[in-house]
């Protein structure tokens, strides 16, 4: 019985997957490391050849800097040179190359206008290559993201838009439906306590708020270590935090 | 002024013969060199001027501003002083570059005339009689010529004055005529019928390169800049200029930079000539690709950046710099420039967002040496619960004077929300000489 139906799961996944293009048979994932959040995820981590967006929670959605750390520990972990596309550089390199992602790999491409940034996005995933490709973006329109998704497809090269806005209420706009495969929302949250004085590791709420073939939901993890990579946080079964998240969604 | 009047003024002067046939051979240098940098239509502008074309190319050098200024301090950087004017017609940047006072200008398109109205007749380009004979008639600027009845001038100086009148407000085209080096790459193609329809420019630049490409090879150059003349049945010309970051001999890279841009083109009425030139080049010998079967391949991103600056993107990497000063830490680099292997040293955190400037805020602080026990910024009240520092950095006095004193005491604070900010004191909290005692917000965490 339970054989019969793992068969006709397994050929509903092949006739799936066919529909989805021969290109979605060789995607790997990249997995977090955490097996909380791997679960969550189809295939047990971020998928390459797909297209990912993050954006910040509360004030971290003008600075996006939560946001833009844990896309810069994500790139970290790829292997090859990544495109970062922007338009206002005020990103702090030292701090991406503490979690792990080196200058030498980085090649920043700052365009006047969002169009270009798009325009530089696209032309960066279909070359196929590159470990990643970092945008920061304020809108990011259904056609645009179907554009980005795409050509991540084609290459296997793995999208990232760090959502940014200009001012904390225009970011209702995350409601707005794209074909980004996976949306997350980082919000900071106070440090891990330390028995002395001082900030000890940077604490973030992760939302993954879309993810196709998947089910919302939510994680407290420790930030970016050195190499990139998040942990659950030990002090996350503690939901007095959790009041306070999303006030703008 | 004359040589004796000269020698009466200054005291030990030295006077040398004027060498007009050098003086026309180092500008032709000069000219072949603003060929290879700046613009693929370059000429010798009289005897003291060059001209060039830069529509099309500027933005390779990051725009008309970044180019003027880069042309002025090369020429500077030898001792030379140059004055650039950028304008829509030959004539107006003629008269306006012999004219300013400033090293630069930019003319505004459309602004062209209003600009050289009021500029002497005598930059006119017009004969040196003719321009004593106006002036014998009371004309002074162009304004007032330009303002005169055509018919009566033509008739007492030749069509000459109108014609210059015209070429400087661009009514009647002049074209330029290029210098060319003997060795310089080409070919083209001549069209029986004119063409005009975007997919036949791609297929017949396509034809092109590979031919280029071949002639290349031929000579074991790469190029690094490359023009493509555009040559249209009413005798008008347009120029694309593609450049890359390394010398190149890839007929897919090198096609892929130009349809990119077919865009740009206009047919007008029909295009009857394409010429393809490799204005400079660079030797590109054939290197042997190590085989391995461990190594992992490394991908060569150097066309992908090139697709961006010919698009007028800035393409950049950021290196280190040893400075403790957040600010200069960090440069920016060539994108292909060689990897570099030191990183920052430290093991202090960093923000990811550092802010431009940094922005004064209210701090409530026990000095010397305590953080802050709240803080006020763009009008929020953030309330400190935990903070770690200062992290002091010294100001570098051997940049300047004024930074021999300097003190600036980094903190790390963390409000009740977790928002965590990198905030300073300019000064060391006890001594005035180290710093106003101001604090500063200079970057956001994650």
């Amino acid at each position: 019985m339970s054989a019969a139906r793992e068969l006709a799961i397994a050929d509903l996944r092949d006739r799936i997957a066919a529909l989805e293009g021969g290109v979605a048979k060789r995607k790997v994932c990249l997995p977090f490391g955490a097996p909380e959040i791997d679960d969550a995820l189809p295939g047990g981590g971020l998928a390459y050849g797909a297209l990912h967006e993050f954006a910040g929670g509360g004030s971290g959605t003008v600075d996006g800097a939560a946001a833009a750390l844990f896309a810069a520990g994500i790139a970290a972990r790829t292997k090859g040179p990544v495109v970062w596309c922007l338009t206002r550089p005020d990103l702090f390199l030292p701090a991406l190359a503490q979690v792990g992602l080196q200058p030498n790999r980085v090649i920043f491409v700052e365009a006047g206008k969002e169009e270009d940034v798009l325009g530089s996005m696209e032309e960066a995933l279909s070359f196929g290559g590159l470990g990643a490709v970092v945008g920061e973006l304020v809108r990011l329109p259904m056609v645009a993201s179907r554009r980005l998704q795409l050509a991540a497809e084609r290459t296997g090269t793995m999208g990232i838009v760090v959502r940014r806005w200009r001012r904390q209420t225009e970011a209702n706009d995350f409601g707005q439906p794209t074909a980004a495969t996976t949306r997350w929302r980082v919000s900071v949250l106070p440090s891990e306590e330390l028995p002395v004085p001082g900030v000890g590791r940077p604490r973030w709420f992760l939302e993954l708020m879309r993810v196709k073939a998947g089910e919302c939901a939510e994680f407290c993890v420790g930030a970016c270590d050195d190499q990139g990579r998040i942990d659950i946080s030990p002090g996350s079964a503690d939901r007095s935090n959790s009041a306070r998240r999303s006030v703008h969604s | 002024m004359p040589a004796a009047k000269a020698q009466a003024l200054f005291r030990g002067l030295m006077l040398v013969d004027a060498d007009p046939a050098a003086d026309a051979r180092r500008l032709d240098m000069i000219a072949l060199w603003a060929l290879e940098y700046y613009s693929p239509i370059v000429a010798v502008d009289g005897i003291d001027g060059l001209v060039l074309d830069t529509e099309g190319a500027d933005h390779l050098q990051g725009g008309e501003l970044p180019m003027v200024t880069k042309i002025f301090n090369s020429f500077h950087a030898k001792k030379l002083t140059a004055r650039v004017a950028v304008a829509d017609t030959w004539g107006a940047a003629h008269a306006c570059a012999r004219a300013i006072k400033r090293e630069t200008v930019i003319i505004p398109t459309g602004k062209t005339f209003r600009a050289v109205e009021r500029l002497p007749i005598s930059l006119l380009r017009l004969p040196e009689k003719t321009v004593a004979d106006l002036r014998v008639l009371g004309f002074q600027t162009i304004g007032e010529l330009a303002n005169t009845p055509r018919a009566p001038l033509a008739l007492r100086f030749g069509p000459e004055v109108g014609r210059r009148l015209d070429q400087i407000r661009g009514l009647i085209a002049e074209p330029i005529d290029p210098i060319r080096t003997a060795e310089t790459v080409q070919v083209s193609r001549n069209f029986q019928e004119p063409i005009g329809a975007a997919e036949t420019i791609n297929k017949y630049v396509g034809r092109l390169v590979v031919q280029l490409v071949a002639e290349l090879e031929k000579r074991g150059l790469g190029v690094r800049r490359a023009d493509l003349f555009v040559e249209k049945v009413d005798n008008t010309r347009q120029v694309i200029r593609a450049g890359t970051a390394k010398p190149v001999r890839d007929v897919a890279w090198l096609t892929k930079l130009f349809r990119d841009r077919t865009e740009k083109i206009e047919p007008g009425f029909g295009i009857e000539r394409l010429v393809l030139v490799a204005a400079a080049a660079e030797p590109l010998v054939e290197e042997q690709r190590i085989s391995s079967l461990v190594e992992e391949e490394v991908t060569d991103v150097t066309p992908l950046i090139d697709i961006f600056g010919n698009r007028g993107q800035r393409v950049y990497r950021l290196a280190p710099v040893a400075s403790d000063v957040p600010e200069r830490s960090v440069q920016r680099v060539s994108a292909v420039a060689e990897a570099i292997e030191e990183t920052w040293v430290g093991h202090w955190r960093r923000p990811v967002r550092l802010l431009p400037h940094p922005e004064v805020i209210d701090a409530i602080a026990l000095m010397p040496d305590h953080p802050p026990r709240s803080v006020t910024w763009r009008g929020n009240r953030h309330k400190v619960v935990r903070a770690d520092g200062p992290e002091r950095i010294f100001g570098e006095w051997w940049r300047r004077p004024a930074e021999l004193e300097a003190v600036r005491d980094y903190f790390m604070i963390e409000n009740e929300h977790g928002e965590r900010f990198w905030i300073y004191r300019a000064g060391d909290g006890v001594d005035p000489e180290t710093g106003s005692h101001k604090w500063f917000m200079h970057g956001i965490f994650a």
